[in-house]
């Protein structure tokens, strides 16, 4: 990291774990629950988010001497939407299936808090370089959660990765299917979303536990 | 024991060896300060009663498995004896191979997960699974591989006590939290009509597989044919749903054997009595409004709820497993609600949501468990407003009362009067 200076690698390095947007902060966990099932989504979410919340970071903090603060939710939202709606259509250009499964969740990006949440306490008082910084740390953090999420779900759940299946066929009963091991349909429902991230902020928290709240 | 328990005192394993030392023997040390009760039924009391309790359906439960078994093979015996039919060794022995491994997974997992936290944490093993790990087996169809049920047990055992702080802080009830993991992530284990009597999945998949030389067996549970609207196809009498002669998971069948469970249960004052009936009311009343509806004619009988619907209201309470959830989960302790009031209320919307899930999905033919589930989340909020009920009333006594002076507030008139 001999790119950025310390405190500039703080700011991708910290929400990967010890800040990390989903299991500390508890932000954007709406999406984290609906998109999860498969990796493949997952993943796609992630860029996504990667894309909104680095531009969006800049296109704020570049505005940011200029935006009246009665009015910056309305333009922070105008700016967000107009990057999602990029999303969208690359994504439907390119991609037209996936962007079926996922359905309005990429629309929904607008309203994740992660998103709202760096604008309002980041990109509003820092410069371009570091907001850009700052965004592209908090979705790594927030997509490395996906990922792993999307992992267990969809390997457990489904047998397979990115779609191509790891286990043996289950309807053709080979690979670990023989033995009698069948398909978790737990995992492909959202509660198990839920408990999955659930288990990960506990295995966080209980390997270091200054991260644990006093209430 | 003694000596093992003195060697690891005070060592990581020491929780461990300290549970096994106050099961088998009465502890050797007495607090040594401040008062206590002194009572004789503590926790490990207490479960024991329940499973007590719960003995007579587990062993019923082991011959039904066989009778299930060979009568889906032979039909129904027509002349039925209990003697010759059903408590015969043939019958038990079916039991034995399927019953006794659930029972052996459940406890076994179940504890040993119970003891690595209570390594971890360094905490005594609490006796909480005592009866989570005969509840089990007695809810889950016969046929459930026992990896399945181990790994459920995992799931019930972590997330639903452990993560909340271990027995006594759970918000669900174990088993049943075990039992929902099972339903919902193998449903094809766990629902129609191939899983509750012996054998009955292996040979379809078999005749599937293009076998002739086994004949297809098959035990959908009564509820299962009144959500299909097959009632009339239904061989079994009422006294067969009492007994418990019908097919079901492994031990909700015996009605007779779980309303005697729950008298012992209610007269050593270990369950709720109030829970107990005012569930079984709870169930009565929606039974009997859907009899209503059906009696005004305001269903047709082409309707798909008309077959769960016209069940008589008091038989909803002999087959599947309400009576069973009533008696035996509802009742926990430690999920159910606290206050007086509180229980009336937490039972009867458990009987109540009980036959409402029954009847309006019958993707659920069995809505005990997640109407107990359902209470369960909600019993904190209720016994809440009874609390608040409470002061609110005694509040106002207050306010209406007319505080009379007290006789000392005159003598110390009388004597300032004297002094002076």
């Amino acid at each position: 990291m001999a790119l950025l200076s310390k405190k500039d690698a703080n700011l991708i390095l910290d929400p990967l774990a010890d800040n990390n947007p989903i299991t500390i902060q508890v932000l954007g966990i709406c999406s984290a629950l609906a998109i999860t099932a498969e990796l493949k989504a997952s993943a796609v979410m992630a860029i996504s988010v990667m894309f909104v919340l680095g531009a969006g970071n800049v296109v704020i903090s570049l505005m940011r001497n200029i935006i009246p603060s009665k009015i910056r939710i309305i333009v922070q939202l105008i700016v967000v939407a107009a990057l999602v709606i990029i999303v969208d259509q690359v994504l439907k250009a390119y991609q037209y299936e996936l962007s079926k499964t996922l359905a309005v969740f990429v629309g929904l990006i607008i309203t994740n808090c992660i998103i709202m949440g760096r604008f309002e306490a980041f990109a509003l008082a820092n410069g371009p370089w570091r907001s850009f910084l700052d965004g592209i740390g908090n979705s790594l953090g927030y997509g490395i959660i996906l990922i792993i999420v999307g992992f267990f779900r969809e390997l457990l759940g489904s047998g397979t990765l990115f779609g191509i299946p790891v286990l043996g066929d289950p309807i053709e009963k080979t690979g670990l299917y023989a033995t009698g091991y069948e398909n978790n349909g737990f995992m492909i429902i959202p509660p198990a979303a839920l408990i999955v991230v659930g288990i990960i902020i506990w295995v966080q928290r209980s390997r270091n536990p200054a991260l644990i709240e006093e209430n | 024991m003694h000596d093992l328990k003195m060697k690891y005192k005070g060592k990581k394993m020491a929780p461990a060896i300290n549970a096994f030392h106050t099961f088998l023997f009465t502890p050797n040390e007495t607090t040594h300060s401040g008062a206590h009760v002194r009572a004789a039924d503590d926790l490990k009391r207490t479960m024991n009663t329940v499973i007590m309790a719960l003995l007579p359906v587990l062993l019923f439960s082991m011959f039904n498995a066989g009778y299930q078994h060979f009568s889906a093979i032979n039909g129904f015996p027509e002349n039925f004896s209990v003697m010759e039919h059903f408590l015969t060794w043939d019958n038990f022995w079916i039991g034995v191979v399927k019953v006794l491994p659930l029972l052996a997974v459940s406890y076994g997992v179940g504890l040993l997960v119970e003891f690595i936290f209570a390594v971890i944490k360094g905490h005594e093993v609490e006796e909480g699974y005592l009866v989570t790990g005969i509840l089990v087996p007695l809810i889950v169809p016969i046929d459930t591989p026992l990896w399945m049920l181990a790994v459920a047990v995992v799931f019930g055992v972590v997330i639903g006590k452990e993560v909340f702080g271990g027995t006594g802080m759970n918000i669900l009830n174990p088993a049943l939290t075990i039992r929902a993991f099972l339903f919902f992530a193998y449903p094809t284990w766990m629902s129609g009509d191939k899983v509750w009597v012996h054998e009955a999945r292996e040979r379809s998949e078999q005749i599937l597989a293009g076998a002739t030389d086994v004949d297809a067996i098959s035990g959908e549970t009564i509820l299962g044919f009144l959500a299909q609207n097959k009632g009339a196809e239904m061989s079994y009498t009422v006294s067969d749903m009492f007994y418990g002669f019908i097919p079901g998971s492994v031990g909700e069948t015996p009605t007779l054997l779980i309303l005697l469970g729950g008298l012992f249960l209610i007269f050593s004052k270990i369950a709720s009595w109030r829970i107990m009936l005012s569930a079984v009311l709870g169930s009565l009343f929606m039974g009997l409004v859907f009899n209503g509806v059906v009696d005004q004619g305001w269903i047709t009988e082409t309707s798909k709820f008309y077959g769960l619907m016209s069940f008589d209201f008091w038989k909803h309470l002999l087959v599947g497993g309400l009576a069973f959830g009533i008696v035996y989960m509802a009742t926990d302790p430690v999920t159910g609600a606290q206050t007086n009031r509180g229980k009336w209320v937490y039972g009867f919307l458990i009987g109540f949501l009980s036959v409402m899930i029954r009847v309006f999905n019958p993707a659920y033919p069995e809505g005990v468990f997640l109407a107990i589930l359902l209470m369960n989340v909600f019993a904190p909020t209720i016994d809440h407003y009874v609390v608040r009920g409470n002061i609110k009333r005694r509040m106002k006594r207050l306010e209406n009362a007319v505080i009379l002076p007290k006789d000392t507030d005159g003598k110390t008139a009388e004597l300032k009067a004297e002094t002076v």
